[in-house]
């Protein structure tokens, strides 16, 4: 399996003058296809990250290879094209008056012909299920809508890599759902190496792989059910509790044996008929 | 002076007389009784934020009357004695963060009291007071706020609110996008104020678990119409509604209706949390051992 992302030592401060390193000595590696997520309390180092990959900073120290190219001033515009950024807030990130100019401004940034590029946005839209909305204003759309506009305006530029800097965490249940099923689709369709940047456990949950940040250190790395059988500890992680393990702290307290291991809401079902048939 | 907040058929349009002009709230009635924690749930686009501004007079009904305390605010309301209103109802808007402008931490706080007459001293110490009430020290006084953490930047901004005493919050959406420890944080600080300093809360907010854990008053507002008003024990009975008005239940609430469906349980009361679901499964598995004895 070849690799997408390397990271290599990297440090970096805001200030020369700061005592704490934003990253400090950070190391990982994303294998193609791989949906990785980092999480980590705010203030751990999870953004900062997600901008050394698209050289929207300059690491202090260490080496950034993205899709085998080094990070450095010759290749940064070659590395943005194939990394495409999926930000927090829905508004922030509207240029266009229809929804379809918006797919579009990226495209024409590249000078791609008008006909191919109408060929895209149409084909962007459909894939996240917002083709009927083209001509709409991006203001009257619903969180969740907004945040499919986006992928879609970065689907149409064919990255290689889509980074979801806390992507879902202004939108509301159902919008958090659409996105999340949209990114799983586009990612399948478009081959996409998918890196998020998230506190929704579901969200960790679609990945493959889970890396865990603290005071700008990896301090963690695992698959989601590694991760999620911390228990209690995945509040300091900056992740919420799954409902099982809430459910398991509760039934504790009420002097229940309760197994150690992780388990999903199914696995908590089947445990407690082996508990109930055992009486 | 109880604040009691009533709102009488009330309606409004935007941009009204215009060609523009759209109907946000349609001759609602909907009450929030003094001391009290009151969710404001609804879709996007159901007119929350609308009900929200009309709670201390940003805006004024176009038709039907709205009673803060003992203020009446009708179409015809004049502007004159708002401002003592709108120092009883703090409203934290979303991201409230973005409106920190002061050099020191301290003198954030105190804008809004010297607005309202004190002295910079008086404003200060009403700051200093403030801070361990948002879970920041002192150690912050003289701190810039925008070298703070978004979290911290957060709870400055909430003291600000807090610092001109309203008798009401209001919060729209107060934990977007903090992290789980900081949301937990800032909604246990509401819940403190409301339950020990009984300060009246309305909470607007898509986090169902939230209405369960903190609210004892629930409003479901869907195309700018009060669709159903009541205890949140009582509106998250009806799942199969609420899924229709496109918001969800409580996870406990999923749960132990899966439960019971899988066990022939009855949950009676319904649970809100974790806690109350443990109790009563305690009680069904204690119960089942004394069966097979």
């Amino acid at each position: 399996m070849s690799e997408i992302i390397n990271v290599k030592n990297v440090t970096y401060r805001y200030d020369d003058e700061d005592q704490r390193a934003a990253l400090q000595d950070v190391s990982f590696t994303v294998t193609k296809g791989d949906w990785v997520a980092i999480i980590g309390p705010n203030g751990s180092g999870k953004s900062t990250l997600a901008k050394t990959i698209n050289g929207l900073i300059e690491p202090d120290n260490g080496e950034v290879t993205v899709g085998g190219l080094e990070l450095n001033e010759k290749n940064v515009w070659s590395i943005r094209e194939m990394v495409g950024m999926v930000f927090q807030n829905p508004d922030n990130q509207f240029v266009g008056s229809t929804v379809q100019d918006d797919v579009a401004f990226g495209l024409e940034n590249l000078g791609i012909p008008r006909e191919e590029m109408i060929e895209r946005v149409r084909n962007a839209l459909d894939k996240v299920n917002m083709l009927e909305y083209a001509e709409r204003e991006p203001a009257r759309l619903s969180g969740g809508q907004k945040q499919r506009v986006a992928i879609a305006g970065i689907v149409a530029l064919r990255p290689a890599i889509m980074i979801l800097d806390e992507a879902t965490s202004m939108l509301d249940p159902q919008g958090r759902e659409e996105v999340l099923r949209t990114v799983k689709e586009v990612k399948e369709q478009e081959n996409l190496s998918v890196l998020s940047i998230t506190h929704d456990i579901d969200e960790a949950a679609a990945a493959n792989r889970v890396l865990v940040m603290r005071d700008g250190q990896m301090i963690q790395e695992g698959t989601p059910e590694s991760i999620f059988s911390y228990g209690e500890k995945l509040i300091e992680m900056g992740l919420d509790l799954p409902f099982p393990e809430r459910l398991k702290a509760s039934l504790k307290k009420q002097g229940i044996d309760v197994p150690q291991d992780y388990l999903t809401e199914e696995g908590m079902v089947d445990w407690l008929w082996t508990y109930v048939s055992k009486k | 002076m109880a604040m009691d907040i009533r709102f009488e058929e009330v309606g409004y349009t935007y941009q009204q007389g215009t060609p523009f002009q759209s109907r946000a709230l349609h001759d609602i009635n909907l009450s929030i009784k003094d001391s009290s924690f009151t969710a404001l749930v609804g879709h996007t686009g159901s007119g929350k934020s609308t009900v929200l501004q009309h709670l201390n007079a940003l805006k004024k009904p176009t038709s039907g009357q709205v009673t803060i305390g003992d203020r009446v605010i009708t179409h015809f309301s004049e502007d004159k004695g708002l401002k003592s209103l709108r120092k009883k109802v703090g409203i934290v808007f979303q991201f409230p963060e973005a409106q920190l402008f002061e050099e020191t931490v301290g003198k954030d706080i105190a804008f809004g009291p010297k607005n309202f007459g004190l002295s910079e001293e008086e404003g200060l110490a009403k700051a200093r007071e403030l801070l361990p009430l948002v879970g920041l020290d002192e150690s912050f006084m003289e701190r810039s706020p925008f070298d703070l953490s978004g979290g911290q930047m957060r709870r400055v901004a909430i003291a600000g609110v807090l610092a001109l005493e309203p008798e009401v919050l209001v919060l729209d959406e107060p934990t977007a996008g903090l992290d789980p420890q900081g949301r937990k944080d800032v909604m246990d600080m509401f819940y403190n104020l409301y339950k020990n300093q009984g300060l009246t809360v309305v909470l607007v907010t898509h986090q169902m678990d939230d209405v369960a854990t903190y609210a004892d008053h629930m409003i479901v507002l869907e195309k700018g119409t009060v669709m159903k008003e009541g205890h949140p024990r009582d509106l998250f009975k009806e799942a199969g509604w609420l899924s229709s008005m496109q918001l969800g239940v409580p996870s406990t609430v999923r749960f132990a209706h899966e439960l019971e469906e899988k066990f022939q349980w009855t949950f009676d009361p319904l649970p809100l949390t974790t806690d109350e679901l443990a109790e009563q499964m305690q009680h069904k598995l204690a119960d089942k051992a004394g069966e097979s004895l």
